[in-house]
C-alpha cells in the first residue's frame, strides 16, 4: 500500500453548515472541469479565493461541512482550488464520502477544528489522523480512518482502487 | 436484538442473516439512477475503471431533468452525454425530455423502484424511496460510477432514529410537508447525520403515498442516510399496478436498536415554514404570516411537492382567485403523467386564469437551474426543499419553504400567508 503522505499547508477558517450549494453553486453545474470549478468555488464565502489559496493549504470548518447535495464537483473543486486537506468538527455523509472516493483526505477532528486560528501553518499526518500547528506548537488528535477507506485514500481515490481490484479479477 | 427495516434491508442485499449498526458491508443494487448533471462525471468516472459495460443495463436510469430542457449550450452537452452513454449502453431506462419528469417523482410512478430494493443515485434527494418502503441513498458521481460497474457497493449500516407521529392534525392543510419540517425543526439540519430516519405511528398510516414520499425526500435536510416508512396496505395499493419487479416488504422488529426515539404530536401541528437559510429555521405559518414579508415568486413543484396531490392543493386555494399583481407563480408538475392529468382535470385551467405559469416538468427554479432564478433582493416562497444562500439565484434573495397550499395562499396575498386566510 503506498503511504500518504504528510501534508502542509496554511489554514483557512470557514463556519458551520457551509452546504455545497456555497461550495460550488449550481449556476456552474453546467461544468465538471476541475479548474472551471476551483475558479467559482466558496465564491460567495472567501471572494477570489483562488487567487488567495496556496497548493496544499487546509480548510477548517465547523459542523456539518458539506452538507446539501450529492454534487461530487463541491469536493473536486475544493482539490482543485489547492485544498491538501479538510479538517472539520463534523462532515455531512455523501460529502464525506465524495471527499475521500476523489482522494481528498478530510479530517474528523472537533478539538482542532475548533481551535485552529486562521493563517496558522499545520502539518497533518492523514494516515493517523494528527494534526501539528506548528505556529501554535500544539498537537492535535482528529479521528483516523477505516482501514479500507485509508487503502482508497492511498490509491488516489475510488477509481484507481476498483480499477486494481477489476484488474485482479481477470489475472 | 431485532433488526429495523433498514438493517433488513441491507443484509438480505449482503447476504447476510444479521447486521447491526455501524457494520460494513456490500450490498447487491437493485437500481442505479443519475441525472444530466452527476451522471457525465460518472460516466467520466467509470470509463477509467476498465470495465466495457454497466452492471445491468435494466438497473442503469439515466434521467435529463436538472437543466432540461437543456438551458443552454454547456447543459445541452450534458444532456447529449447521457443520451449518448445510454445509447451506446443500450439501457433500457434512459427517457428523453417530454417523456421523463422530475427523477424522484418519476421512478416511484413509473414503478421502477419497489419496496425493499436498495437503490443509489447520484442526487441527494434519492433519499425519497424510502416512501415506498426501499433502502435508498444519494451519492457522488464516484460512487455512482462504481456501482454501474460493479453492481454493489460498500456501506456502513446507519443507526436507526425512530420519529413516532402522534394523532390526527385538527388543521386540514396540515400535510407530510409540514411533519418533515416539523422533525427538521426540532432535531435540525445535521440532527439524524449518518442515520437512517425511520417514520412511523397513526399519523403515518394515514398519511397518503404523495405525503410519504415528501417525507422520506427531506429525511437529507436532517443529514439522514436514507428516510423510510414500513410498507402497508396503501404502499401494496400504490405499486400493484405500477411496479415492473417483484418487491418485498419489511417491518421493523419489536426489539429493534434504535439510537434515539422522537415522538411528535400532530394534533395541534400548523402548516410550517423555514425561513432563510436553514430548511430547520421553521415557524408556524401564523408567526410567518405576521412577519409580514412581500414575496416575487411562488415555486409550486419539486421532488418533494411536485405530485398530484400538491398540485390538487394549490388549485383549491387558486380556484377563481388571481395571484397578488407583485407576484410571478411557477407551477411545475413532477411528471408528464401528473401534466396531462392536471391538464384533463382543469387544474392547468385554474393555475392559468389564475395568472401562474405551468412549466413542463424539470427541477428549473429549485437549484437555481432556469425557469425562475431570484434577483437580488427577491424573495421566493416556495415548496420544494431546500433555502440556503443562493440556492435559487443571487445570493442575496431569500427562498422560504413551504407546502403548496401555503404556497399558492401567498401567491394571492402576495406575501407568507396561511390558506385560510384567502378560502
Ligand atoms: S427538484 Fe430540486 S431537489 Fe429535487 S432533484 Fe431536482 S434539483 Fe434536486
Amino acid at each position: 500500500m503506498a503511504e500518504l503522505q504528510k501534508l502542509k499547508g496554511r489554514v483557512w477558517r470557514v463556519g458551520h453548515d457551509v452546504d455545497t450549494d456555497l461550495i460550488i453553486a449550481a449556476r456552474y453545474l453546467t461544468h465538471s472541469e476541475g479548474d472551471y470549478l476551483a475558479s467559482h468555488c466558496l465564491e460567495d464565502v472567501i471572494p477570489d479565493l483562488t487567487a488567495k489559496v496556496q497548493q496544499g493549504d487546509i480548510l477548517v470548518a465547523g459542523k456539518n461541512f458539506g452538507c446539501g447535495s450529492s454534487r461530487e464537483h463541491a469536493p473536486v473543486a475544493l482539490k482543485y482550488a489547492g485544498f491538501s486537506c479538510i479538517i472539520a468538527q463534523s462532515f455531512a455523509r455523501i460529502f464525506y464520502r465524495n471527499a475521500i472516493n476523489i482522494g481528498l483526505p478530510v479530517l474528523v477532528a472537533p478539538e482542532a477544528a475548533a481551535a485552529l486560528e486562521e493563517g496558522a501553518v499545520l502539518e497533518v499526518d492523514a494516515a493517523t489522523g494528527v494534526i501539528k500547528d506548528l505556529t501554535k506548537q500544539q498537537t492535535y488528535r482528529g479521528e483516523a480512518f477505516p482501514a479500507f477507506m485509508l487503502e482508497i485514500l492511498s490509491a488516489g481515490g475510488a477509481i484507481p482502487y476498483v480499477r486494481e481490484k477489476v484488474k485482479q479479477q481477470y489475472v | 436484538m431485532g433488526m429495523t427495516i433498514t438493517e433488513k434491508i441491507l443484509a438480505a442485499h449482503a447476504g447476510l442473516e444479521k447486521v447491526a449498526a455501524g457494520d460494513l458491508l456490500n450490498a447487491k443494487l437493485d437500481l442505479v439512477l443519475a441525472n444530466d448533471i452527476t451522471g457525465p462525471l460518472a460516466i467520466k468516472e467509470f470509463a477509467k475503471i476498465g470495465v466495457n459495460s454497466v452492471f445491468d443495463r435494466e438497473k442503469v436510469v439515466l434521467i435529463p431533468d436538472h437543466f432540461a430542457p437543456a438551458k443552454d449550450i454547456p447543459s445541452a452537452q450534458q444532456c447529449l452525454d447521457i443520451k449518448t452513454f445510454a445509447r451506446q449502453q443500450q439501457l433500457t431506462h434512459y427517457y428523453e425530455v417530454g417523456r421523463t419528469g422530475i427523477e424522484h417523482c418519476f421512478l416511484p410512478e413509473q414503478g421502477l423502484v419497489v419496496p425493499g430494493d436498495v437503490v443509489i443515485g447520484a442526487d441527494s434527494h434519492t433519499c425519497t424511496y424510502g416512501g415506498l418502503g426501499a433502502f435508498s441513498t444519494g451519492v457522488g458521481s464516484t460512487d455512482l460510477a462504481v456501482g454501474m460497474a460493479q453492481g454493489e457497493l460498500w456501506f456502513r449500516v446507519p443507526e436507526t432514529m425512530k420519529v413516532v407521529f402522534q394523532g390526527v392534525p385538527q388543521n386540514p392543510w396540515v400535510t407530510g410537508k409540514d411533519y418533515i419540517l416539523a422533525v427538521i425543526g426540532k432535531i435540525g439540519v445535521d440532527g439524524a447525520r449518518y442515520k437512517a430516519l425511520e417514520f412511523t405511528g397513526e399519523a403515518i398510516s394515514n398519511l397518503s403515498m404523495d405525503g410519504r414520499l415528501t417525507m422520506a425526500n427531506m429525511a437529507i435536510e436532517a443529514g439522514a442516510k436514507n428516510g423510510i416508512i414500513a410498507a402497508d396496505a396503501k404502499t401494496l395499493e400504490y405499486v400493484l399496478s405500477r411496479a415492473k419487479r417483484p418487491w418485498k416488504t419489511y417491518q421493523s422488529d419489536e426489539d429493534a436498536v434504535y439510537s434515539e426515539v422522537v415522538e411528535i404530536d400532530v394534533t395541534k401541528l400548523q402548516p410550517q415554514v423555514a425561513f432563510p437559510h436553514l430548511p430547520s429555521n421553521v415557524r408556524d405559518v401564523a408567526a410567518a404570516a405576521a412577519a409580514n414579508l412581500p414575496i416575487d415568486q411562488v415555486v409550486i413543484g419539486s421532488c418533494t411537492n411536485g405530485r398530484w396531490e400538491d398540485l390538487q392543493a394549490a388549485a383549491q386555494i387558486l380556484k377563481n382567485k388571481k395571484i397578488h399583481a407583485g407576484v410571478r407563480v411557477i407551477v411545475i408538475p413532477g411528471t408528464p403523467e401528473i401534466y396531462l392529468r392536471a391538464v384533463r382535470e382543469g387544474l392547468v385551467e385554474i393555475f392559468v386564469e389564475a395568472g401562474a405559469v405551468v412549466s413542463t416538468p424539470t427541477c428549473g427554479p429549485c437549484l437555481g437551474g432556469h425557469m425562475g432564478i431570484l434577483a437580488k433582493g427577491e424573495r421566493a416562497v416556495s415548496t420544494t426543499n431546500r433555502n440556503f444562500v443562493g440556492r435559487m439565484g443571487h445570493p442575496e434573495s431569500e427562498v422560504y419553504l413551504a407546502n403548496p397550499a401555503v404556497a399558492a395562499a401567498s401567491a394571492v396575498l402576495g406575501r407568507i400567508a396561511s390558506p385560510e386566510e384567502v378560502l
